[in-house]
């Protein structure tokens, strides 16, 4: 579904994508993973359209995403920090987003995560006004809102307490099942656990793998994600 | 001796005993005014009652009143001079002169004196002439009272109003002039006065004055003219409580003066002239109890100018006050009203305490750079006043007003 | 795009510096036009406000607004929007929220006491300039990252525009002054959008005799329907060219 194709990007003299290359199709859950400034972030960046690749190309459903604006409409992203216009309330917001994106896709609203978070009685709160939970659950709410065939979340739990966390983790795995492809950021490994079903391992700007979970678990021997990839990054 | 005497008054009395008067127009004794003054004597009245005459060129030779009666109209068909008065002691009066002849050859006019004295004009309408009255070597006339209109798009191809060549001791009183090329004309004129006079909305200038000595003109109103009021060439003479108003564009003045002399400037009014006065190469002028308002330049002093004592003046709401092209000033200002000085008075005498300069830094540059005119109402322009203000440099040391008054005047 | 301009204009409406600017043009047209006693040098005092506090805060309220809503760009370049849309959204938003004060602050004021030609000339040239500095604070945002630095590069261009320029005139005006530059000095002015609005206004005025007085040349080219129609279309261009490139760089930048 996602296709990336030699994608690099520079930062200045730093290679914030180098040669990057990978392929992400339905049903899959995928983590991205690597340490802070592997460009992780760089990467969603780039499949967004927020940043423009130097060279190389990223193809969604089989087309060219440069020059290209309506492919975003089957994504949901939730980024890493949410920050929205500071004077508008919760409801403004969500009301603007939906009527920015009702033109390009009539679909049925998913308000799941609003109720499950229990945003309504917030709704009149203003943007400044709310705590960086808050605002992940804003961000949360409007990444599935619109039931995205393709789900971003960068580092979708941070700042989001326990509960939350969990509800938001439940409805991932709700929505892999439902045959979505899912591309998760995170440095809390042990969480991915049970939502990931691939691991693309990124260091640098370079891929270093991109595999199952079931073969990562054959290569290092272990079973959980966090050990596995402790045992890469030692190897290395 | 005392036959002279009684030849004299007997000669009177029998003048003024065969004095008649003759009546012109439809079911009078004439039907033309030619004929009727074919058959006068002078001394004689001809009395013209209402009605279009084509009399061609009237020309009159004897010393008679020719009296309009409810404005007859006298026709020059575009091809004659109306009325040419060749003899002293005329009186025209009252008629409606329309239509004189229009040459590039010939001087046509409404009403033409040649070369005569005592000649009166008065209470007469003109409309569509060539030149409107034309004195050429007249003496001791008076043109009063006349309203005098053309309707001229171009110079070239209209007279002035009242046009005075080569004439003395002449009267131009309360006559109303507009749409000539010049409004008055004097040229070679002494002795004479312009006195109550409207002239406006005339091509070029409201009067037109050169080569003309000690005359005077006073309480006239010249306004919306083409080019203002010109004073050229000439020496002692008076301009008191004139009104020069509205004279804008892009070469007008409200008066110009170039290489006059030992004259005086009183009591007028320059009201919204692109320059109130223009002086160039001029001399000894006193200037006192003017007003100077809201026009371009308040007045632009060349610096061929000297002794001009300028005092008692106010001047309001120019947006340069005096301009000059030289730094040399030979000329003196002194207690006139500037509503720009934002000095003080601490020992209240009325008087700032500090000096006023009346030139300011960008009416400097702008003479000096005229294309400088394109940063006109800039910003840049503003703070250079400013500065200069602070830091006299570029602007003329000596121009200044040493005593400027802290109040206007009540003029 | 409609929707993306109405939440750009609900948002800057909100904004109390905007209504801060329109209630202090109002106020000030209105007590130049009461205190002085005729309205031609109200008009003047306008000319001031128009020339030098419309640019100002156009420029300024505008490159702040556009680093104010990184968050928002960012929120929106993320969703199915073209960022030609985004940022013409922006554009205009800005744009007719500027000529919204402009013309309620200045432009009723004009109305009520000077509402003929000059007056139209003057509200026109007013709104013209606001679009026209919208623009170019969007040039110099989207050139700048850092946002102190694209203040600094705003209150620049204003200054430059404002001031340096015209100094700049006047010193090529001396160094040449013995050349005909007359003409020279028309095709200058159009490299300056203030220039060419303050001579534009003037030459409505009755003080363009003062201009035609030193050299026709511009009352020759300004006043005729070519040399009008040509001044508008460098005004607009004034007000186009620079949010077109904007919008090249702004297609390409990364957030």
């Amino acid at each position: 579904m996602i296709i990336a194709n030699n994608v690099s990007k520079k930062f200045g003299s730093l290679f914030a994508l180098n040669d990057f290359s990978v392929t992400c199709n339905k049903g899959e859950c995928i983590a991205l993973i690597g340490p802070n400034g592997s460009g992780k972030t760089t990467f969603i960046k780039t499949i967004l359209g927020m940043v423009v690749c130097d060279s190389g190309f990223i193809t969604f459903n089989g087309s060219n995403i440069k020059n290209d604006w309506q492919y975003r409409s089957r994504i949901g992203y939730m980024p890493q920090i949410g920050r929205y216009p500071e004077n508008m309330t919760i409801g403004q917001v969500l009301d603007m987003m939906k009527d920015i994106r009702k033109s390009a896709q009539q679909q049925i609203l998913d308000e799941d995560l609003i109720n499950l978070f229990n945003l309504k009685p917030l709704m009149n709160k203003r943007m400044r006004t709310l705590s960086g939970g808050t605002r992940q659950k804003v961000s949360a709410a409007l990444a599935f809102l619109f039931n995205p065939e393709v789900l971003i979340l960068d580092e979708p739990t941070a700042g989001l307490d326990p509960v939350s966390s969990e509800i938001l983790k439940e409805k991932i795995i709700a929505e892999k099942q439902k045959g979505k492809l899912v591309l998760i950021t995170s440095h809390i490994l042990s969480e991915l656990d049970d939502l990931v079903t691939q691991v693309i391992y990124m260091q640098d700007g370079i891929l270093c793998f991109h595999k199952t979970i079931s073969q990562l678990t054959e290569d290092t021997g272990q079973a959980k994600l966090a050990k596995a990839i402790a045992h890469v990054m030692q190897k290395q | 001796m005392r036959n002279l005497l009684c030849i004299l008054c007997v000669s009177f009395f029998s003048y003024a005993a065969n004095a008649r008067v003759i009546t012109v127009g439809k079911n009078k004794s004439y039907t033309t005014i030619t004929e009727a003054i074919q058959r006068s004597a002078g001394g004689d009245t001809i009395k013209v009652f209402s009605g279009i005459y084509h009399e061609k060129n009237l020309v009159i030779n004897k010393p008679i009143v020719l009296m309009g009666i409810d404005y007859p109209v006298l026709d020059g068909e575009h091809r004659y001079e109306n009325i040419s008065i060749k003899s002293p002691g005329v009186t025209v009066q009252g008629c409606k002169v329309i239509q004189s002849g229009v040459s590039s050859m010939e001087d046509f006019a409404g009403i033409k004196i040649y070369n005569t004295h005592d000649v009166i004009i008065k209470d007469n309408i003109l409309e569509d002439t060539f030149f409107g009255i034309y004195s050429q070597y007249g003496t001791n006339c008076t043109i009063q009272n006349n309203r005098i209109s053309a309707y001229g798009k171009e110079e070239q191809q209209s007279g002035n109003g009242i046009h005075c060549w080569k004439s003395d001791s002449m009267r131009i009183i309360a006559n109303k002039i507009t749409g000539h090329r010049d409004g008055i004309y004097f040229e070679f004129v002494t002795h004479s006065i312009i006195w109550r006079n409207t002239s406006e909305k005339n091509l070029r200038y409201g009067l037109h004055f050169m080569f003309s000595s000690n005359d005077a003109y006073i309480t006239n109103i010249f306004r919306n003219n083409g080019a203002g009021v010109a004073v050229m060439f000439s020496h002692d003479v008076k301009m008191f409580h004139n009104y020069f108003e509205e004279n804008w564009g892009d070469a007008a003045y409200g008066l110009l003066l170039k290489e006059i002399s030992d004259s005086y400037i009183e009591n007028n009014r320059f009201v919204k002239n692109t320059i109130g006065i223009f002086m160039e190469g001029t001399s000894r002028i006193e200037m006192n109890n003017n007003v100077f308002e809201r026009n371009g330049w308040g007045m632009k002093v060349q610096a061929s100018c000297m002794d001009i004592t300028v005092t008692a003046n106010n001047f309001i709401g120019n947006t340069f006050d005096i301009g000059t092209n030289g730094s040399l000033v030979l000329n003196t200002f002194n207690g006139n009203y500037w509503d720009k000085y934002d000095g003080y008075d601490l020992n209240k005498d009325q008087k700032g305490d500090v000096p006023y300069r009346p030139v300011s830094m960008y009416s400097v540059i702008v003479e000096k750079n005229p294309p400088a005119m394109m940063l006109f109402r800039s910003f840049i322009t503003t703070l250079l006043d400013k500065t200069e203000k602070v830091l006299p440099s570029l602007t003329p040391e000596n121009f200044k007003d040493i005593a400027p008054l802290m109040k206007p005047l009540r003029l | 795009m409609k929707k993306v301009i109405k939440y750009v204009i609900i948002d800057i409406l909100r904004n109390k510096i905007m209504l801060a600017y329109t209630l202090f043009l109002l106020v000030l047209s209105l007590s130049i036009f009461s205190l002085e006693d005729n309205s031609a040098k109200g008009l003047l005092g306008l000319l001031n406000i128009i020339l030098i506090i419309v640019p100002l805060v156009s420029i300024i309220f505008s490159t702040i607004y556009i680093y104010n809503s990184a968050e928002f760009i960012e929120l929106l370049v993320s969703q199915p929007l073209q960022r030609k849309t985004i940022w013409m959204s922006l554009f205009t938003g800005l744009a007719s929220s500027m000529s919204l004060a402009f013309l309620v602050g200045a432009g009723i004021p004009v109305l009520i006491y000077q509402a003929d030609i000059t007056g139209f000339m003057m509200i026109l040239i007013g709104v013209i300039l606001s679009v026209v500095f919208v623009s170019i604070a969007l040039l110099a945002a989207v050139k700048t990252r850092d946002k102190a630095k694209g203040i600094g590069v705003a209150i620049l261009l204003w200054l430059y525009f404002s001031l340096l320029f015209d100094g700049f005139v006047l010193f090529l005006l001396f160094q040449f002054s013995d050349y005909p530059v007359e003409k020279l000095m028309v095709a200058v002015s159009m490299l300056n959008p203030l220039d060419l609005g303050r001579i534009m206004i003037l030459l409505k005025m009755d003080v363009s005799a003062l201009m035609g007085y030193t050299g026709a040349v511009f009352k020759d080219f300004f006043g005729t329907q070519a040399g009008m129609g040509l001044s508008f279309f460098v005004l607009l261009l004034w007000a186009v060219v620079p949010v077109w490139l904007s919008i090249r760089r702004f297609k390409h930048k990364d957030l």
